[in-house]
């Protein structure tokens, strides 16, 4: 599949002494990554080569309480409405359509995309952003890049790269209850490693990943970039046409039929070689949590931390985490809840969340933020009664957008204190200078809520 | 960009693997609309304390690393983000490379389209420096060689049209601009 895209995407193919050039279906953009390429565009007097083909939204820096968005109050934080304000001058002035601050087709850029159905099989998408690879989910091909790569695409419609080499994961069997798509991509980088797909394209396959929806299987080509590739894609297939139909974007009438009995030319032959493959038993699979601050310190929330190993970096992660090695994870307290961001921020993750949360209160002195990926999301969500559901338990229920993903816009965990989040960064301070983050899935999230502690979602599954 | 062929160095060292964009420059930092200035903001959280005071112990605070262009940390160096404040930063404070046994994909290229050379080098290579702060190293992009204070001459990998391009100035923007042609041909032909 890879290689089907990336031939049909070369406008001049690679030599050993250049790149390929490689054309750019589909561009997206946020207020961090593209002014410093807006003003290199100035610089140089150039105009965009096809702006239809990009699409702006705010997430990173934006306000989540709905005064600041709707009713008037300004921005918090200047420099974040300076930075906003920025990219809405830029997209008037050289014509990309903009889903605005108060838009209700907003929200975070890699569930809006796809939502939109901006996002399609076949297609390379890229974004100054390096969850990008989200959009693989479809079947696309779609990686982080840099700022000066974002004036390339804005200028040139087009990118120089080398051709990534393919990993093949193949995960078999079903997932058992409580086991969720995040729980899964956080198994596959427990076993990778963070820098385990440094260079290549993941291409996950097998019955697990037929079995996924749409919804799951972005989760997880969402976090391939914290097992350091690039790029992550899943093959087409009906699951995706059926999201797909009837999108604001998609292609409508005779123009679907064609699109369709293209999409289904892209899914590799199944003895297709690739240059890595790995095999793993998804009945195996437990919830997992993260201890440390990477990705890839990863265990089962019903597991242990490890032990200690000579190894100085470990014990700088230990250090900073307050943890100790050997200790069982299950009962640590937890300060901090966060449901939300481009990993698990859509309308199934907050189902499960809330599922879980129905008739039970978040326990004292936990705060809970839940942050829709979207408004549409939001909508959706609300339209279901799954907002009072939230809010009963004790929870907040904000505005769509990146929030305590990262904390631009100053949702941020304090100094010291623990936060179970659904995103996909534990680093030492994402979360806020000294926020120690635990990275889990929307279901473990809300367990641990409940009870204030890290907790087995089974616990409450089973009764 | 100026071209760059060599630089002389004394190193600055960061003994840990798995260096993230986010402590090369915190979140926060990023609601900028310039990319200049990010050097003081350059591991922030590593070099100053909540108050803001200056960290004794901190690698890059100690007397002897000022004026050091070159710095060297452990294995996956740049991972996490594709904030090309990460490079910037680096860049602005001072540094010209970064040397480790491997550095992440998106931080590379962002490095490479910045002037700030990546320089990846085998596990012995690695450890040695990250065993001797403050080694004198000379690194030459013509010949793509490292040179350690005892003579020894390590060969690294780096892309060769990057390279080109970092060697003679060269931007890769105008390269692409003078491919309109093929650009519009291939627009004529496929892209749905
Ligand atoms: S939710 Fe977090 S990871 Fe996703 S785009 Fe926003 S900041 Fe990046």
């Amino acid at each position: 599949m890879f290689q089907k895209i990336w031939e049909q995407h070369e406008v001049v193919a690679e030599t050993p002494d250049t790149p390929a050039v490689l054309y750019v279906d589909r561009h997206l953009i946020h207020e961090v990554t593209s002014p410093q390429a807006f003003t290199v565009l100035r610089e140089r007097g150039l105009a965009m080569r096809r702006p239809e083909r990009t699409l702006a939204t705010i997430d990173h820096s934006s306000p989540t309480r709905s005064d600041q968005i709707f009713g008037g109050v300004p921005i918090a934080i200047e420099s974040a409405a300076l930075q906003i304000a920025q990219l809405q001058r830029n997209c008037a002035d050289f014509g990309v359509e903009l889903l605005d601050l108060k838009s209700d087709q907003r929200g975070i850029v890699h569930i809006i995309g796809p939502e939109f159905g901006f996002t399609q099989p076949g297609q390379t998408i890229v974004c100054g952003d390096s969850h990008t690879s989200t959009h693989g989910a479809f079947g696309a091909l779609a990686f982080g890049i840099g700022t000066t790569e974002v004036g390339h695409v804005l200028a040139t419609q087009c990118l120089l790269q080398r051709r990534p080499r393919t990993f093949a994961i193949t995960v078999d069997g079903a997932l058992a209850a409580g086991v969720t798509a995040k729980d899964l991509i956080l198994s596959i980088i427990g076993e990778i490693g963070i820098g385990g797909g440094t260079g290549y394209v993941l291409e996950y396959r097998g019955t697990v990943m037929r079995s996924l929806s749409m919804e799951e299987r972005m989760t997880v080509c969402n976090m391939s970039i914290e097992a350091g590739a690039r790029a992550g894609m899943i093959a087409p297939d009906e699951t995706t046409y059926r999201y797909l139909k009837s999108r604001p974007r998609s292609p409508q009438g005779a123009a679907w039929e064609r699109a369709l009995s293209r999409w289904r030319c892209l899914p590799s032959d199944t003895d297709a070689a690739f240059d890595r493959e790995l095999r793993l038993d998804g009945g195996k699979l437990e919830p997992m949590i993260t201890y440390g601050t990477n990705p890839g310190m990863v265990i089962a929330v019903s597991g242990t931390i490890p032990e200690r190993r000579n190894d100085p970096v470990f014990d700088k992660a230990l250090a900073y985490m307050g943890l100790t090695a050997g200790a069982p994870i299950g009962g640590q307290p937890v300060n901090v809840v966060f449901i939300g961001s481009c990993t698990n921020g859509r309308l199934s993750d907050l189902r499960s969340a809330a599922q879980l949360l129905r008739g039970h209160k978040i326990a004292r002195g936990v705060r809970a933020l839940v942050v829709p990926g979207s408004q549409q999301v939001k909508k959706a969500a609300e339209a279901e009664g799954l907002d009072r559901i939230f809010i009963d338990a004790g929870a907040e229920w904000r505005e769509s957008g990146c929030s305590m993903c990262i904390g631009m816009n100053g949702d941020t965990v304090g100094s010291g204190q623990y936060s179970i989040s659904t995103s996909n960064r534990n680093f030492e301070g994402r979360q806020g200078p000294g926020a120690r983050t635990l990275l889990a899935s929307p279901l473990t999230a809300a367990a641990s809520a409940v009870r204030g502690r890290v907790t087995d979602p089974r616990d409450f599954l089973n009764g | 960009m100026e071209p760059i062929r060599e630089i002389h160095s004394r190193t600055v060292v960061l003994p840990f693997t798995n260096i993230d964009t986010d402590q090369i420059i915190p979140a926060r930092f990023l609601r900028t609309t310039a990319r200049d200035g990010l050097g003081r903001q350059l591991f922030a959280d590593w070099r100053y304390g909540a108050d803001g005071s200056i960290k004794p112990e901190f690698a890059l605070n100690r007397a002897e690393a000022a004026g050091c262009a070159v710095l060297v940390a452990g294995r996956n160096f740049g991972c996490g983000s594709s904030r090309e404040h990460a490079p910037w930063a680096l860049l602005d404070y001072g540094f010209r490379a970064v040397i480790s046994t491997e550095i992440a994909d998106i931080f590379r290229s962002n490095s490479l389209k910045n002037g700030l050379l990546p320089i990846e080098v085998d596990e012995p290579t690695g450890r040695w420096l990250l065993e001797h702060p403050g080694a004198e190293v000379a690194i030459d992009l013509d010949t793509t060689t490292l040179r350690l204070p005892d003579g020894r001459a390590v060969r690294f990998p780096i892309e060769g049209f990057a390279r080109y391009c970092l060697l003679n100035g060269v931007d890769e923007l105008g390269f692409l601009l003078a491919r309109q042609a093929e650009i519009a041909a291939y627009e004529q032909g496929a892209a749905p």
